[in-house]
């Protein structure tokens, strides 16, 4: 059975049981299209959330992006855990108190405003559409392998898949289909991992394998009994990339981590699954279950990336760095079918038949080139976003793996970009339009808004992610800080400061969305269109780079909100008591409906 | 109104729990695994250092464990100041 075949199996057999639970779960009850989650144990809604949070950012780009940069993108393992702390603390068990569905709803009841609830949906618009352009991309890598396409036509046919899948609608919200998720997603990531960490460690666990030393019988250039990160070290420097472990700016890094930390915290579709579960205390514990089961694909993560990193070395160097490099007709077949989706690419430069990778770019690679007669670096394209996807071919395991990494991949993908879009429908259809615009709409009008504008998302994101501003990860990244400066601080203020306004509130995250969005358009282009950029990095602000300047448009919310909620006048009484009973816990009661 | 002073107390027991978990979140993520990560670099672990372990493995089982302490903590808190939900 040849690979596509076997593919079509795992990624078919995947989907039809999500859509068999969804049936099966529908006809159970239909108020469990909002209500996801409520009456589920904290545990089961743990799992779930997990579904709902890791996407294609987590399952297809992340260990990638980790993998060629080493040390400085552990950013991308404490951010998008860290947050969950911020998350249990400061708003989960308190939102779960207020008991609404919606974010909107919530910073509209809370501001008694109609303009903060509106201000509330145009950021959650936002951050969800700049969050699904990532999605997209990663989708994109997936299917154009998948279907061995070129790139383009992957992301056009994710598109469509997405499109379908969303707008069926509800299924989305069944907790048990993404229970199935996770489950896939899970041991689709994790397997593979521990087949590569057995071969190289003899650890069957990666997170431990990470740290331990290689066993004899690796390729040449390996040195068994060495740590495995001493190792990857020890072949980077004599090829002239930075090593692995090494830190260039910790500063910047800090500040990174931190927006993708309040960026968590702050975005809309994953609040609401803590605004549904049975009690207070549960929304506590399902906060640090959700965090159990995203750590077991997080402390996979890093392992993953070194030791696809140090594969590939081994691949193109088997003798290693001091003998031959690769003969091109000796590259694994793995390098054709990727070649296809034109994500990877090989040119030999000096025309010797080998092809040989190093850093062209440092003063140490340059001087490896002229040593051995090179001309460049012959591994010209390796896009970070396939490495997940490839690593079960690059470390040579069975097709049955590959088919199977395949559907975990779709799994996560499609599972976040359906429930980011059903986040911005219903924001449109039930915050904007039925709740301001026209009140009076029909039930019918209503579902009409919800699928007309995910429709339009949809078309939005895929234009946009034809030119994505970076890869998958580094896409929903910039999405964190849009989450971190706007919604994080109205949310927070809205809880832990009495005294705050609707005024406060208003001009907080109007400053804060604004600035960041104006930042992310002057250096990376207006709606990230390439060629529109109009400064570029020598010009960073206090040398920020955009995907870290969340917490400054954070900062800017604070203060902002503070100012103007300060000069004007206090919230009425009945908004102060509704703060105190916020705080506690007794009298919670059910999630009141729309 | 007899109940709001147990209240105060309750909302700055929680403040001050909340305190707690945060300067430890803070300090592993923030300063074992970023800034404080110079410091550590004496303490080898597999190949790296304890910086470096933290920033990739360490951090996120900190995390776990505030996530469950805090729950603990304020659910018996809630008993004690006699705000849990029946």
């Amino acid at each position: 059975m040849d690979q596509t075949t076997i593919n079509f199996i795992f990624v078919g057999a995947s989907f039809a049981l999500y859509f068999g639970i969804a049936i099966w779960a529908r006809a159970g009850s239909t108020s469990e299209f909002y209500a996801a989650g409520r009456g589920v144990n904290p545990v089961i809604n743990g799992m779930a959330t997990a579904a709902d949070w890791m996407s294609a950012a987590s399952f297809i780009s992340m260990a990638g992006l980790i993998a060629f940069v080493g040390y400085n993108n552990s950013s991308f393992l404490m951010g998008w855990t860290g947050g969950y702390v911020l998350m249990a603390m400061l708003l989960a068990p308190y939102l779960r108190k207020f008991g609404k569905y919606t974010v909107p709803e919530f910073v509209g009841d809370r501001y008694y405003s109609q303009t903060a609830r509106i201000v509330a949906v145009v950021c959650l618009i936002v951050i969800s559409t700049t969050y699904v352009i990532g999605q997209m991309t990663g989708a994109g890598v997936a299917f154009s392998r998948f279907l061995e396409v070129d790139n383009t036509t992957g992301l056009i046919i994710a598109s469509l898949v997405v499109a379908v899948y969303a707008v069926l609608g509800g299924m989305k919200g069944i907790t048990y289909t993404q229970v199935a998720q996770y489950c896939v997603l899970i041991v689709a990531y994790t397997i593979p991992a521990v087949f590569i960490s057995l071969q190289l460690t003899g650890n069957p666990i990666p997170g431990l394998g990470l740290f331990s030393s290689m066993t004899a019988g690796n390729a040449g250039g390996v040195e068994a009994g060495v740590p495995l990160l001493a190792n990857l070290n020890g072949l980077l420097d004599d090829l002239g990339f930075n090593e692995y472990t090494t830190g260039t700016s910790y500063l910047n890094m800090a500040l990174f981590t931190l927006s993708l930390m309040i960026g968590t915290a702050g975005l809309p579709h994953v609040i609401i699954r803590f605004f549904t579960v049975p009690r207070v205390a549960d929304a506590r514990w399902s906060a640090g279950w959700a965090l159990v089961f995203i750590a077991l694909l997080y402390l996979t993560a890093p392992a993953v990336g070194a030791m696809a990193r140090l594969n590939i070395i081994t691949t193109m160097w088997p003798e290693g760095v001091e003998s031959e490099a690769v003969a091109q007709e000796n590259l694994p077949d793995w390098f054709q079918t990727w070649e296809v989706t034109g994500l990877l690419g090989v040119e030999d430069l000096n025309g010797d038949g080998r092809i040989q990778y190093y850093n062209d770019a440092s003063p140490e690679g340059q001087a490896f080139a002229e040593a051995n007669g090179l001309e460049g670096n012959e591994l010209v394209t390796f896009n970070r976003d396939i490495l997940v996807l490839a690593n079960p071919e690059i470390a040579q395991l069975p097709s049955w793996v590959i088919g199977l990494i395949a559907a975990g991949g779709l799994a996560a993908a499609l599972s976040t970009a359906a429930g980011l879009l059903l986040a911005i429908s219903s924001a449109i259809s039930h915050d904007l339009i039925k709740s301001v615009i026209n009140p009076g709409i029909t039930e019918k009008g209503e579902l009409l808004a919800a699928r007309l504008s995910m429709i339009v998302a949809i078309i939005l994101a895929t234009l946009l992610a034809l030119n994505p501003p970076g890869f998958a990860a580094q896409t929903v990244a910039l999405a964190f800080g849009l989450a971190a400066a706007s919604l994080f601080p109205t949310l927070m203020m809205g809880i832990f400061y009495k005294r705050m306004n609707s005024a406060g509130a208003i001009t907080g995250m109007l400053a804060g969305l604004i600035s960041t969005l104006l930042y992310l358009f002057l250096y990376l282009g207006w709606l990230f269109i390439p060629g529109t950029a109009m400064l570029d990095s020598s010009q960073y602000l206090f040398g920020i780079p955009p995907a870290s300047f969340g917490p400054v448009g954070a900062l800017l919310n604070f203060v902002v909100a503070y100012l103007v909620s300060n000069a004007t006048e206090e919230p009425p009484q009945e908004i102060q008591d509704l703060v105190e009973s916020v705080r506690i816990p007794r009298g919670a009661g059910a999630a009141t409906d729309h | 109104m007899a109940e709001k002073p147990s209240n105060n107390e309750y909302w700055a027991a929680n403040i001050r729990l909340v305190t707690i978990c945060l300067v430890i979140w803070a300090l592993v993520s923030f300063g074992f695994a970023i800034l404080l990560r110079p410091l550590l670099s004496g303490i080898a672990v597999g190949g790296a250092d304890l910086g470096f372990w933290f920033a990739q493995q360490g951090s996120i089982l900190v995390f776990l464990v505030l996530i469950f302490f805090y729950a603990w903590r304020m659910n018996s808190l809630d008993k004690q100041f006699g705000v849990d939900e029946e």
